[in-house]
C-alpha cells in the first residue's frame, strides 16, 4: 500500500510534466488543425536553456535558490517561446494553405532540426547537473520499512504546474486574446472578418504552447537532474497520447491525459516492467484512438457526407 | 394521400421506408417517416432546406446507421433487403443501390474513364480473379476489362463526354462533372439510384437535359430513381411521385400536380401558416 | 462548391523598387531573433566535466559569425524573393514543358540501362558499388511505401517497422534453421505482409495526422520490443553472423564448390558485391513492375480512388477495409524483402537501423518524388541518398540538413519533383493529369 502510495506520487508529479507539454499539442492542433511534430524538440530545448542558464547564474555567483529559480523559469520560458514563435514563421505559416500533408512533414523536419541542432550546438552526451532542491517530507513510515516520500522538488513541480494552469485558464477564458483563440478554433475565415488577426492569434497559440512546454522542461530538469538532445521524442509522443486521452482541443482534457499518463507509466514500471514502459505508453495512443478517439473530454465528430 | 395508382404501386415497390427516424444528439433529423418509391419509377423528396432530405438519402444509403424504423428495398421477384442491417459499401453492392452527392465526390485526379471504371471495381475484381489472373494476364481476364471499358464508353457517349473520356475530372466544367456522376453511378448497375440535388446550378438548358437523361435512363435501364430536388421544373417534369418534408416528417405526398396544389406544401416553402396559403390560393394571386 | 480562402498571409506582391530599407528591416529582425534564439545554445557550451560535474565555456565568436550569416542570409532570401515573385507562382513556360515531356520518355529507359552498367563500368569501384547498392534498397523501399502512401494515400510513418520485421524474419530463421536466402525471401515477405495487415486493422477508421501517428507509435513498438526481447531478437546487440546469399545454392566463395570456380575464373571478393547488387537490382525492379501491373488493377485503381475520394468509394460499392489492408500488405511485403536483402547484404543487424528517423527518410523520399510516379522516387532516392554520401566527414549535420531540406521542400515544391500522374486506362491519348487535381489523401 505504501509502495503504491509512493508510485500514486510519482505518477502525478512526471503527470504533471507531461500535461503541461501536451497543452500546448492540444491548442495547436485545436487551432489549425495539425500535429506540432516539433513540440516534444521545444520541450527539449527548453530544458537546454534552463540548464545553460542555470549553469550562468550560478557561475556569476548567485546562490539563492528561489531566485534562480525564477530567472531560470523566465528565461527559458521567454527564449522557447522565441523558438516556438520561430518555428512557426519558417516550417508552418507558409504551408497554412497547402495541402494536408505538407505541415505534417515540415513539422517532421522541424523536428530533426531541433534535435540534431541541439546535438551539434551541445555535444551529444548527456548533461547532468546537481539537485538543485532537495528534502521533503515524510509521509509514512511503512510496517515494511518501506517509507513514503514527498520531496520538495515533487511539491515545486506541481505547484507550478497549478498555477501555470489557472493563469492560462484565465487567460482563455477571460482575455481577448483568448477569445481569438477560441474564435479561430471554430471559423478561422470568419474571425478574419470579424477583425481578428489570425496571423498573431495563431502565433501566440504557438508561443504560449512553447512557453509552457518550457516550463515542463525546467521541471523535468530538476526532477530528474539531466537533459539530452533525444528526450523530446518520446516525451513528445507521450505528452500527444496525453493530449488524445483527454480530448483534443480541450485544455482540461490536457492536463487530465497527461495526469493519467504519467500514472499508468509510472505503474506500470513499478508493477510490470520498466524496459517496456514506452511500449505501455504507444499502446495506450494505439488502443485509444482506436476505441474512443474523441478521449475523455473530447466532443464527438459526425462526418459530413 | 396517394391519389395516383396505389394499388399497384404498392405491389411492385422497389423501396419501401417504414417509420425511419434519425436523432444526431438532441437534434431528431429524421422523425417517423414513411414512404415507398415504385419499381421503374421516378420519386422525387423534396422540401424547404433542413428538412432533413439528405439525411434521409445517408441513411437510406449507408452513411447513417438510422435510430428507428427500416427500409425495405426489393428487387423485381426477389426478397426484400433490410437496408438498415446492411453497412455502407454492402448497399451499393448487395442491395444494387447507387447515389450522387449534393456536392460532387469524383475523383479529381482521374480521368472519366478512369472515374467509370472505379465503379465497375467488383465485376472486375470478380473478374480478375482478386487481382491474380490479371497479373498474369490470362485472356478472361482481358476479355472483362475490355467489356468495362465497353460499357463506360457506352455512358460516356450517353452523357455527351465520349471525346473528353480522357480528361481529368476535376478539369471537367461543372455541368459534366454532374452528368459525370450520374455515369458513374450508372455503372454499377444498379436497381435503385438516388441523385441528391442533380439540377444543383444548372441552366434551364442543362436542366431540360438532365430530365431527358433521368427519363432515359428509367425508359432503357429501367432502374428506379429517388431524387431529392429544389428545381421544381425538374420535379413537376419527371416525377411519378413525390413526398414533401419539413423539419423532419412528412407533410404531403401524391402525384406533381397535387402536391403543387397542396397547401401544406405552399406554406411550407413559403414559410407562412396553412391558412394564409389557402387564402392567397383562393385569392387567385 | 469550394470554400472562401480568406489568407491574410498571402504574400504581398513586389511593389515597385524593392525598399532597400525595408529588407534591411528584415535582416535586422531576423539577426535580432537569431541572436536571442542563439545566445545561450551556441553562445554557452555546456559539457560534463571530469569530475562529473558539469562545466561551460563560452564561444561568443560562434555567436557572432553565426548572426551575421543569419543576416546575409536573411536579406539574400529577402532579395531573391522579391525578384522571383511567391513561392509556387511561377509559370514554366509551355514550350519548357513540352521538352521536359519529351525528355522526360526517355529518362527511366536510359537510367535503367545505365544501372544495369553500373557493375560492369564500375567494376573496380566498390565505393560506386556500394552505394550502388544502398540507392537502389532506398529505391525499393521508396517504391514499396509509395504502394501506401502514393497511390492509396494511406500516410505510413512507421514503415521500417516492415524492414525490420524483414530482416529480423530472414536473420532468425537463417541462423536458427539454416533455410537459405530464396526461401526464406518469401517468408519474410509474408511475414512483413501479415504485420501490415495487423497494422492496418486498428488504423482503418483513422484519418490524415491520427493515423500518421499511431504509425508511427507502431513503428517505435517494433524497435523497443526489437530492442528488449534479448532472447529471441538479440537486443540491442542484434543478429550476426547471418549467412551470405548464393546463387540458388552455389556460394560465392573461394573454395572449388563456390561459383567462381565453376565458371572457371578468379575468384575476387568484387564477385558478391556485383551479385548483391543485381539481386537489389532485380527486387527493385520486380516491385516496381508489379506495382506498374497493380495499377492498372481493379485493386490498383481502388488504391487510387481511396485516395481521391473515400466516401465515394464507398458510394460505389468498393470495400475500403480490405483495399486499405491489401496496400498496407503489400507495401508491407517489398518492405520485407528489402529487409530480408539488408540482413543477409551486412550479415549483422540491430536494431540501430531501424529507427523513426528511416521511416522519415523513406518518406522523403516518396513525397519527394512525386507521390504515386515510380521514376520521381527512382530520381529522388538518387539526390537524397547521394546528397546524404556527400555529408560523409560532417555526418552530425547531416540530420540538420536533412530537416531543413524536407521544410524547404514542402514550402517550395510539396507536389514532388515529378508533377502529374499518368492515367492508367484511356480510349484516345494518356494525357498527364498535373498534381494540382491529384488528392494527396487522408488515409
Amino acid at each position: 500500500m505504501d509502495y503504491f502510495a509512493q508510485q500514486l506520487i510519482n505518477g502525478l508529479v512526471l503527470g504533471s510534466i507531461y500535461g503541461l507539454i501536451a497543452i500546448g499539442y492540444t491548442m495547436v492542433y485545436g487551432i489549425v488543425g495539425m500535429i506540432n511534430f516539433a513540440h516534444g524538440d521545444i520541450f527539449m530545448i527548453g530544458g537546454f536553456i534552463a540548464l545553460i542558464t542555470f549553469l550562468v547564474l550560478v557561475s556569476f555567483g548567485l546562490t539563492a535558490i528561489p531566485v534562480i529559480l525564477l530567472i531560470v523559469l523566465l528565461v527559458s520560458m521567454a527564449i522557447t517561446a522565441l523558438y516556438g514563435w520561430t518555428v512557426e514563421r519558417i516550417a508552418y505559416r507558409p504551408l497554412r494553405h497547402s495541402f494536408r500533408l505538407a505541415p505534417m512533414l515540415s513539422a517532421i523536419g522541424m523536428s530533426f532540426v531541433l534535435i540534431n541542432y541541439s546535438q551539434v550546438a551541445q555535444g551529444a552526451r548527456v548533461k547532468p547537473i546537481p539537485p538543485l532542491i532537495t528534502g521533503g517530507y515524510t509521509l509514512h513510515e511503512g510496517s515494511g520499512g518501506f517509507v513514503v516520500q514527498l520531496s520538495n522538488i515533487q511539491i515545486v513541480v506541481v505547484i507550478t504546474t497549478v498555477v501555470l494552469l489557472a493563469i492560462f485558464t484565465w487567460l482563455v477564458a477571460r482575455t481577448r486574446l483568448g477569445r481569438d483563440m477560441r474564435a479561430c478554433e471554430q471559423d478561422q475565415t470568419m474571425a478574419a472578418l470579424l477583425g481578428v488577426d489570425v496571423d498573431r492569434t495563431i502565433s501566440m497559440t504557438f508561443v504560449i504552447g512553447a512557453a509552457l512546454a518550457a516550463v515542463a522542461g525546467m521541471m523535468y530538469l530538476l526532477y530528474y537532474g539531466l537533459v539530452d538532445f533525444f528526450m523530446g521524442f518520446v516525451a513528445g509522443i507521450k505528452a500527444f497520447t496525453a493530449a488524445v486521452l483527454g480530448g483534443i482541443g480541450s485544455l482540461p482534457g490536457a492536463m487530465l491525459g497527461g495526469l493519467a499518463i504519467g500514472l499508468i507509466e509510472t505503474m506500470w514500471s513499478a508493477y510490470f516492467s520498466v524496459e517496456y514502459k514506452d511500449v505501455a505508453a504507444f499502446s495506450i495512443l494505439i488502443v485509444v484512438l482506436i476505441f474512443m478517439p474523441t478521449g475523455l473530454l473530447g466532443r464527438p465528430e459526425v462526418e459530413k457526407v | 394521400m396517394s391519389g395516383d395508382r396505389a394499388s399497384d404501386r404498392i405491389n411492385q415497390r422497389i423501396l419501401a421506408v417504414d417509420h425511419l427516424s434519425m436523432r444526431f444528439g438532441g437534434i431528431v433529423a429524421v422523425n417517423d417517416l414513411s414512404f415507398e418509391a415504385g419499381q421503374r419509377q421516378i420519386t422525387a423528396l423534396i422540401g424547404p432546406n433542413g428538412a432533413g432530405k439528405t439525411t434521409v438519402f445517408n441513411c437510406i444509403t449507408g452513411f447513417y446507421k438510422p435510430t428507428g424504423g427500416t427500409m425495405r428495398l426489393t428487387h423485381e421477384g426477389a426478397p426484400a433487403i433490410a437496408l438498415e442491417r446492411l453497412n455502407d459499401f454492402r448497399i451499393s453492392k448487395q442491395a444494387k443501390v447507387a447515389r450522387t452527392f449534393q456536392n460532387i465526390r469524383l475523383f479529381p485526379g482521374m480521368t472519366a474513364l478512369e472515374n467509370l471504371m472505379v465503379a465497375q471495381h467488383n465485376a472486375l475484381m470478380l473478374a480478375s480473379g482478386l487481382t491474380f489472373l490479371g497479373l498474369i494476364g490470362a485472356p478472361s481476364w482481358r476479355v472483362a476489362e475490355q467489356r468495362a471499358i465497353d460499357l463506360a464508353t457506352f455512358w460516356l457517349k450517353r452523357i455527351g463526354l465520349l471525346d473528353r473520356a480522357d480528361d481529368a475530372a476535376g478539369n471537367l466544367p461543372y455541368g459534366d462533372q454532374r452528368r459525370l456522376e450520374i455515369a458513374r453511378a450508372m455503372c454499377t448497375e444498379p436497381a435503385l439510384l438516388c441523385l441528391d440535388e442533380p439540377a444543383a446550378g444548372l441552366n434551364a438548358r442543362e436542366s431540360a437535359a438532365l430530365s431527358e437523361l433521368l427519363l432515359s435512363i428509367r425508359a432503357e435501364q429501367g432502374t428506379s430513381i429517388l431524387l431529392i430536388e429544389h428545381d421544381m421544373s425538374v420535379v413537376m417534369e419527371i416525377s411519378d411521385h413525390v413526398v414533401v418534408m419539413d423539419y423532419g416528417v412528412k407533410i404531403a405526398e401524391g402525384s406533381p400536380q397535387q402536391v403543387r396544389d397542396d397547401p401544406k406544401v405552399i406554406a411550407a416553402y413559403l414559410g407562412a401558416d396553412e391558412e394564409e396559403a389557402i387564402a392567397v390560393m383562393e385569392s387567385g394571386t | 462548391m469550394t470554400g472562401v480562402s480568406g489568407s491574410p498571409s498571402e504574400p504581398k506582391p513586389a511593389a515597385g523598387a524593392p525598399g532597400f530599407g525595408a529588407v534591411l528591416k528584415t535582416g535586422a529582425t531576423s539577426a535580432f531573433v537569431a541572436l536571442i534564439l542563439f545566445s545561450l545554445m551556441i553562445g554557452i557550451r555546456t559539457e560534463a566535466g571530469p569530475t562529473g560535474q558539469l562545466i561551460y565555456w563560452t564561444r561568443f565568436g560562434d555567436l557572432a559569425s553565426l548572426v551575421a550569416a543569419v543576416f546575409v542570409g536573411s536579406i539574400a532570401v529577402e532579395l531573391v524573393r522579391q525578384w522571383w515573385g511567391p513561392a509556387g507562382g511561377r509559370v514554366v513556360p509551355a514550350s519548357v514543358q513540352n521538352g521536359l515531356s519529351i525528355a522526360g520518355r526517355f529518362v527511366a529507359p536510359a537510367l535503367l540501362v545505365f544501372t544495369l552498367l553500373v557493375p560492369v563500368i564500375f567494376y573496380d569501384q566498390r565505393y560506386i558499388l556500394d552505394l550502388g547498392i544502398l540507392v537502389l534498397t532506398y529505391v525499393m523501399l521508396g517504391w514499396g511505401l509509395n504502394v501506401v502512401v502514393g497511390l492509396a494515400g494511406l500516410l505510413d510513418l512507421g514503415y521500417v517497422a516492415f524492414y525490420a520485421v524483414g530482416a529480423y524474419s530472414y536473420a532468425l530463421l537463417a541462423t536458427n534453421f539454416g533455410l537459405s536466402f530464396w526461401i526464406c525471401l518469401p517468408l519474410a515477405g509474408i511475414l512483413a505482409s501479415l504485420w501490415g495487415v495487423l497494422l492496418g486493422f486498428p488504423v482503418l477508421r483513422l484519418r490524415g495526422d491520427y493515423l500518421a501517428i499511431v504509425t508511427l507509435a507502431f513503428g517505435e513498438i517494433i524497435r523497443l520490443v526489437i530492442i528488449n526481447w534479448q532472447s529471441l531478437t538479440g537486443g540491442p546487440n542484434g543478429i550476426s553472423g547471418i549467412p551470405r546469399p548464393s546463387l540458388f545454392g552455389i556460394p560465392l566463395t573461394p573454395g572449388d564448390d563456390g561459383l567462381a570456380a565453376m565458371l572457371g575464373i578468379e575468384f575476387s571478393p568484387t564477385h558478391r558485391i556485383v551479385f548483391l547488387f543485381y539481386l537489389i537490382l532485380a527486387l527493385a525492379l520486380l516491385t516496381n513492375w508489379v506495382t506498374i501491373r497493380l495499377r492498372r488493377l481493379p485493386i490498383g485503381r481502388a488504391w487510387e480512388a481511396l485516395r481521391e475520394d473515400e466516401v465515394a468509394c464507398r458510394a460505389l460499392g468498393i470495400n475500403t477495409t480490405t483495399t486499405k489492408l491489401t496496400a498496407f500488405a503489400t507495401g508491407a511485403m517489398f518492405g520485407g524483402f528489402a529487409g530480408a536483402f539488408f540482413a543477409t547484404r551486412q550479415g549483422f543487424i540491430s536494431p540501430e537501423s531501424f529507427t523513426f528517423q528511416e521511416s522519415a527518410l523513406v518518406l522523403a523520399i516518396v513525397v519527394l518524388g512525386g507521390m504515386g510516379s515510380q521514376l520521381g522516387v527512382a530520381l529522388a532516392a538518387l539526390a537524397m541518398i547521394g546528397g546524404f554520401e556527400l555529408f560523409r566527414g560532417l555526418e552530425q549535420y547531416r540530420m540538420l540538413v536533412f530537416g531543413l531540406a524536407m521544410v524547404l521542400l514542402m514550402i517550395w515544391r510539396p507536389r514532388g519533383l515529378i508533377g502529374h500522374r499518368a492515367p492508367t486506362v484511356y480510349l484516345k491519348h494518356a494525357q498527364a493529369i498535373s498534381s494540382d487535381l491529384v488528392k494527396e489523401g487522408h488515409g
